[in-house]
């Protein structure tokens, strides 16, 4: 009996440990794909490489203004275009839990998520980047809203799920009509959680390099105008990686990091204002 | 004679093919305290929220007969009107925890829109506050959460929130079952002073909190208004006996 016994403890013991060892080895690639990046890539940050255009091939120096600047216009008008459509679409979803438009919503949303970015960019450039005569980092900010849509409408609709009906009764017997209730009391109180799926939503789309390929394009000079291609962090360090030149190739492993930065940045901070904007009900 | 303020006609209210509330009848004199009280499921607060049209929020919820308030059909208002002419306070406090309890009592003027100059927002605080016996404890923590008070203090704060919109009639929805015994009584002393103001509706399944608070009651039993008269005739007298029964404690 003792024997048995002790080889079940043993057993035991030795699943205990696997898990631990487990969840330990989880963090190891985060961990690595950061040392090899900051290695990498932290000796070619400097003032010079953040606000200089890339040089010509043959000249060295040059920096990513041009890919910082892109990258934040084309991100900024991707989420102009789907936070308010995302948001409004969790409100119905929300309050229409079991209309068969929910229904259907629901499962294409699901189904959006899992469309990969490649095809996203393929259908971004049909629509607008051939009738429009030109690549555009509008296209390509539309590509990057479609597949933020997905991420923003569930942590919407989820989490106005959770906020107590109780809420609204007290919000329309004060005689509010329904577009102030979810104005101004529903999403109020779910703004924590909204704003942590924007802001994942925002992460998850900044490293995207297949939706922009045939619809931003990337270009080598600095430019603003979003009728006309532009450049994007990721289409820098997909195009410069694999180039020829050793200067291309220290260009991308700089803008590899700041792009980790930012990702990371993000993430850090959506947790923070989770917590900081909670509401306590 | 008592001046009429709401008055129910053949009133009916369903969920889907299910009858709730069955043909009711029923006069509500301005200035008192009317308490509802019957079994679970007796229809006693889908009536209540029949009355302020909050029953046909509910999905497949719907009503025939009439509601009349001051002889108008609330049926043929607009909900928001009727809303804002009838207030309503829930079972469980639901302050808005977005807001600061000076906020939360002006949320009905805030949330909707209206612009009131600030002295005017302090003088409706104030006053709804002091109504419901809350000024002195919360004046100096105005611009604090509402969600911070207790239980007690947050229903309280519910009433001053309905109280603020100035309406005719006040709804309450077993507004102490969530309540300790000291909130409940400080809440059913406030009773008696908002009387005086307003009419209050109170669904209770307590019949204690009945007999002491109300000056008339009615019963409902299985959807219909069984018997409504003097509180005191119908706890020493009842004409029915399913309303003897009840109050006897032979069924709850």
């Amino acid at each position: 009996m003792n024997s048995s016994v002790k080889f079940r403890i043993g057993k035991s013991k030795a699943f205990q440990w696997l898990t631990t060892a487990l969840a330990f080895a989880c963090i190891l690639p985060l961990f690595a794909i950061l040392f090899f990046i900051i290695k990498a890539g932290i000796t070619k940050i400097n003032w010079h490489f953040l606000v200089n255009v890339p040089k010509p091939v043959g000249e060295t120096g040059g920096g990513i203004a041009n890919a910082l600047l892109g990258t934040f216009i084309i991100i900024v008008v991707a989420a102009l275009i789907a936070i308010p459509i995302g948001i409004l679409c969790g409100v119905y979803l929300s309050e229409n839990k079991k209309s068969r438009l929910a229904y259907w919503s629901r499962m294409c949303v699901d189904i959006l998520q899992g469309v990969p970015s490649i095809v996203v960019g393929i259908v971004a450039y049909f629509w607008l980047v051939k009738p429009l005569g030109g690549f555009s980092a509008l296209s390509g900010s539309v590509a990057l809203a479609i597949m933020m849509l997905p991420i923003v409408i569930r942590s919407t609709e989820e989490t106005l799920k959770l906020l107590p009906d109780s809420l609204k009764e007290a919000a329309f017997a004060l005689g509010m009509p329904f577009h102030r209730v979810i104005l101004k009391v529903i999403i109020p109180c779910g703004i924590s959680g909204i704003l942590s799926g924007v802001m994942l939503s925002v992460a998850r789309v900044a490293g995207e390099t297949a939706p922009l390929l045939f619809t931003a394009f990337g270009n080598p000079y600095l430019s603003a105008n979003v009728t006309k291609p532009m450049q994007s962090l990721p289409l820098l360090i997909f195009n410069y990686a694999t180039s020829p030149y050793n200067d291309w190739h220290d260009l991308a492993w700089g803008a590899s990091l700041i792009l980790l930065v930012f990702v990371l940045v993000l993430n850090i901070s959506t947790k923070l204002i989770t917590k900081r904007w909670k509401v306590q009900l | 004679m008592e001046s009429t303020i709401v008055k129910a006609v053949d009133y009916n209210a369903y969920f889907g093919d299910n009858h709730v509330v069955k043909n009711v009848n029923i006069d509500i004199p301005r200035n008192h305290v009317i308490a509802v009280m019957g079994p679970s499921g007796c229809g006693k607060t889908t009536f209540l929220r029949g009355v302020n049209r909050m029953h046909e929020l509910i999905p497949n919820a719907t009503a025939k007969g009439q509601i009349l308030l001051n002889n108008e059909d609330v049926m043929q208002m607009h909900p928001i009107f009727v809303r804002l002419k009838i207030g309503m306070v829930f079972q469980r406090p639901n302050p808005f925890p977005n807001l600061s309890i000076y906020d939360n009592v002006i949320a009905g003027y805030k949330l909707n829109g209206v612009r009131l100059p600030k002295a005017e927002k302090d003088k409706i605080v104030e006053e709804s506050l002091t109504r419901v016996a809350l000024w002195k404890e919360v004046k100096d923590s105005l611009m604090k959460k509402g969600t911070f008070l207790s239980g007690g203090q947050q229903q309280r704060l519910c009433i001053a929130r309905a109280v603020a919109m100035q309406p005719e009639v006040l709804l309450f929805d077993e507004p102490t079952s969530a309540l300790d015994p000291i909130s409940t009584s400080t809440v059913e002393e406030l009773f008696h002073e908002l009387k005086k103001n307003y009419t209050l509706i109170i669904v209770t399944h307590n019949m204690q909190q009945a007999a002491r608070v109300s000056d008339k009651t009615a019963f409902f039993y299985m959807g219909e208004l069984v018997e409504y008269d003097e509180t005191k005739k119908m706890f020493t007298n009842p004409k029915d006996n399913r309303t003897q029964n009840y109050i006897t404690g032979r069924f709850s």
